[in-house]
């Protein structure tokens, strides 16, 4: 009777130390996932600023502006331009 | 054990064991009366005390959602700033540091001073929407009873370029104009809340429960094209201020889905510096402009001639001698002809020639035709503020007003009704329903006009474009153009200013298969020219041909440059 009794209490203190031990690595985990999570909403709210940045700096005016003075782009001239029809190009690739 | 053993030796008065028994129980049932009354009655209250100290309910914000064109970029996006509050009672700062803090916050100690003193509120905002790194050098000051609040600023790298169409918002991120307040429902987002165990280090442990799940607003796409938007809005301005014109504006509508492609208005503003607005820049004249159109309502009157048989194409209609008197009023042609077909009428833009031809349709025919291709109804885009404009009721038409409304005078209407109108002709009759919002498939507009009718209407626009006809500059390079010039008084206390025009052009193209129904409003001219051929079509042409680029539209006419009409020898029309 007392070996059961012994063994029972052996039986009860391992349940608990186990249960105080999933609850801490359940807590850890927890706290892992939270800064995960405001990790997500940072880099979230940074992709925001980034693609603010990207439409502030590829704003059409301003690539036009750069592309005619800085690279000294210009429309074609029409009388060197050719359309190439869809048809024709399957004809002869 | 000793005494055990020894019973006899010491006999202990049996009253004082009683004695201590009682005292015993006594205190046991003192014992058990409180935990009966901590455990039973107040239960509730503690367990409250306890759960103070370790759950917290913490809000989780919400983001308002984008705004983006129809190619994905961006046009509004709201980002996380501080603003600065301050509760004046518990405030205490030294100069020094109220110095160094309203450098951080670009203030005057002065002024900082008298928005703490001021009044005797319990809380105030020193500083709202300030960047998170200013907002972290203020935390560093440590200054008691300065306190920061998270909140959402929204931004739009446009700018002036799409101001009107999307809008703007307030300072609590809520939508106060344009599409920022017609989709605030679904652009808004809703904050949540949730329940969570805290430790004694403030690190959250655990999660109770969720109160209310936090819901981002959803992303809107729209219809526009950031390319063909600052393509138009750069050369409206470029006209406005070429013309010394009071203001500007245009729209293009995809002429197969019903999509505003491009919406642009002159003068503007920058949404996001609220600072200086003033109602006219703010106002979209697309939308909530009613103007007389002049002219370009011509080709409706036509229509339904022929719809109703009263004439053909070549039909021949007297307009010498570019005169029309119908009870004291007169019409004029600014360049009288003589006998023209009804095609010269539209091309010519003969007022006198429009004039006989409605005097020969019933009027109530006349006002349905108007109401059906939308006139005098709001165009349900569901934008705030769209004007419905105006069409009398037929039977207090005069013969005059009759003759007038044939070129668009006596009747009001908004750009956007006008081109929309147009993709009736654009499209076969069909009208289209139009969209600010992108929508993926083609739609099926609503039968106003025969296609006969239409085509019949496109040929003879087609003809106002070439030599002979008032549109000679919205002629482009690869693609035939079709559109209608106009040019009206503007109405002034009650009648026609004298010297103050509203020149306009509508069109589309190209004419074998219309893609884009571009029309354009000029508002005022006062460097000369005031013709819409003049003021309006050039704007629409150099629209046009970038658009169509920009689409991909296949060519349908010679890739050889347009010769452009020298001045003085352009046909000109006579409204």
């Amino acid at each position: 009777m007392a070996k059961l009794n012994l063994l029972l209490l052996l039986v009860l203190l391992a349940c608990a130390f186990g249960l105080v031990t999933s609850q801490h690595q359940g807590r850890k985990a927890f706290g892992a996932l939270e800064s995960e999570t405001a990790r997500a909403r940072e880099l979230d709210v940074e992709y925001g600023q980034l693609q603010l940045e990207a439409s502030t700096w590829g704003l059409h005016a301003r690539v036009a502006g750069i592309a005619a003075e800085t690279l000294g782009l210009r429309p074609p001239d029409p009388r060197r331009v050719r359309v190439v029809e869809p048809q024709a190009a399957v004809a002869k690739p | 054990m000793s005494y055990a053993a020894t019973p006899a030796l010491v006999r202990l008065p049996i009253w004082r064991a009683r004695i201590v028994l009682f005292a015993f129980v006594g205190a046991f049932a003192v014992l058990l009366g409180r935990s009966v009354w901590l455990q039973a009655v107040k239960t509730g209250f503690l367990q409250e005390r306890g759960e103070a100290r370790y759950s917290r309910v913490l809000e989780v914000p919400a983001t308002r959602g984008r705004i983006l064109d129809r190619r994905g970029d961006a046009l509004a996006i709201s980002t996380p700033v501080k603003s600065i509050w301050a509760i004046p009672e518990d405030f205490r700062a030294s100069p020094a540091q109220l110095r160094q803090l309203g450098r951080l916050l670009d203030a005057e100690p002065r002024e900082l001073n008298r928005k703490l003193n001021g009044s005797a509120r319990d809380f105030v905002y020193l500083k709202r929407q300030i960047p998170p790194e200013t907002a972290e050098r203020v935390a560093e000051l440590g200054i008691p009873g300065l306190y920061q609040q998270r909140e959402f600023r929204r931004y739009y790298p446009s700018g002036e370029t799409m101001a009107h169409v999307v809008g703007f918002t307030g300072v609590d991120d809520t939508g106060q104009e344009g599409i920022e307040l017609a989709f605030q429902g679904s652009l808004a987002g809703a904050p949540g809340s949730r329940r969570v165990i805290k430790d004694r280090l403030g690190h959250v442990v655990e999660d109770i429960e969720s109160i209310r799940a936090a819901q981002d607003g959803k992303d809107l796409r729209l219809a526009l094209d950031g390319k063909i938007q600052s393509l138009a809005f750069a050369a409206l301005k470029q006209a406005v201020d070429a013309h010394k014109a009071k203001g500007g504006a245009l729209v293009a509508i995809d002429a197969r889905s019903g999509e505003v492609l491009a919406l642009a208005n002159v003068p503007t503003y920058n949404p996001n510096n609220r600072a200086r607005m003033i109602g006219a820049q703010l106002r979209n004249r697309v939308i909530t402009d009613l103007f007389e159109p002049g002219s370009t309502l011509k080709p409706f009157t036509i229509a339904l001639a022929l719809e109703l048989g009263k004439v053909t194409p070549d039909t021949v209609i007297q307009t010498a001698p570019g005169r029309l008197t119908i009870a004291n009023y007169t019409i004029h042609d600014a360049h009288p002809g003589g006998a023209m077909s009804v095609a010269q009428v539209i091309q010519k833009s003969s007022n006198v020639g429009a004039a006989k031809i409605a005097l020969s349709l019933p009027r109530e025919e006349m006002r349905e035709l108007f109401r059906r291709v939308g006139f005098g109804a709001q165009p349900q885009l569901g934008f705030p503020g769209e004007a419905a404009g105006k069409v009398r009721e037929a039977r207090t038409w005069r013969p005059i007003e009759q003759a007038t409304m044939a070129y668009g005078h006596g009747i009001s209407v908004s750009l956007v009704q006008l081109a929309r109108a147009y993709t009736a002709l654009a499209r076969d009759g069909e009208l289209l329903p139009l969209s600010l919002v992108k929508t993926e498939m083609p739609v099926a507009g609503r039968r106003v006009l025969s296609a006969e009718t239409a085509r019949a209407l496109r040929a003879m626009l087609e003809a106002a474009t070439q030599p002979g006809g008032t549109a000679l500059r919205a002629r482009i390079m690869g693609w035939r153009v079709a559109g209608k010039t106009g040019t009206a008084h503007k109405l002034e206390h009650g009648g026609y200013a004298a010297h103050k025009y509203i020149a306009s052009f509508v069109g589309f193209a190209p004419v074998s298969a219309p893609r884009l129904v571009v029309a354009v409003m000029i508002d005022e001219p006062a460097a000369g020219q005031y013709y819409g051929g003049a003021v309006a079509a050039p704007v629409f042409a150099q629209v046009m041909q970038g658009a169509l680029r920009l689409l991909q539209v296949p060519h349908d006419a010679p890739l050889t440059p347009v010769e452009l009409p020298g001045e003085g020898e352009e046909a000109r029309e006579s409204t």
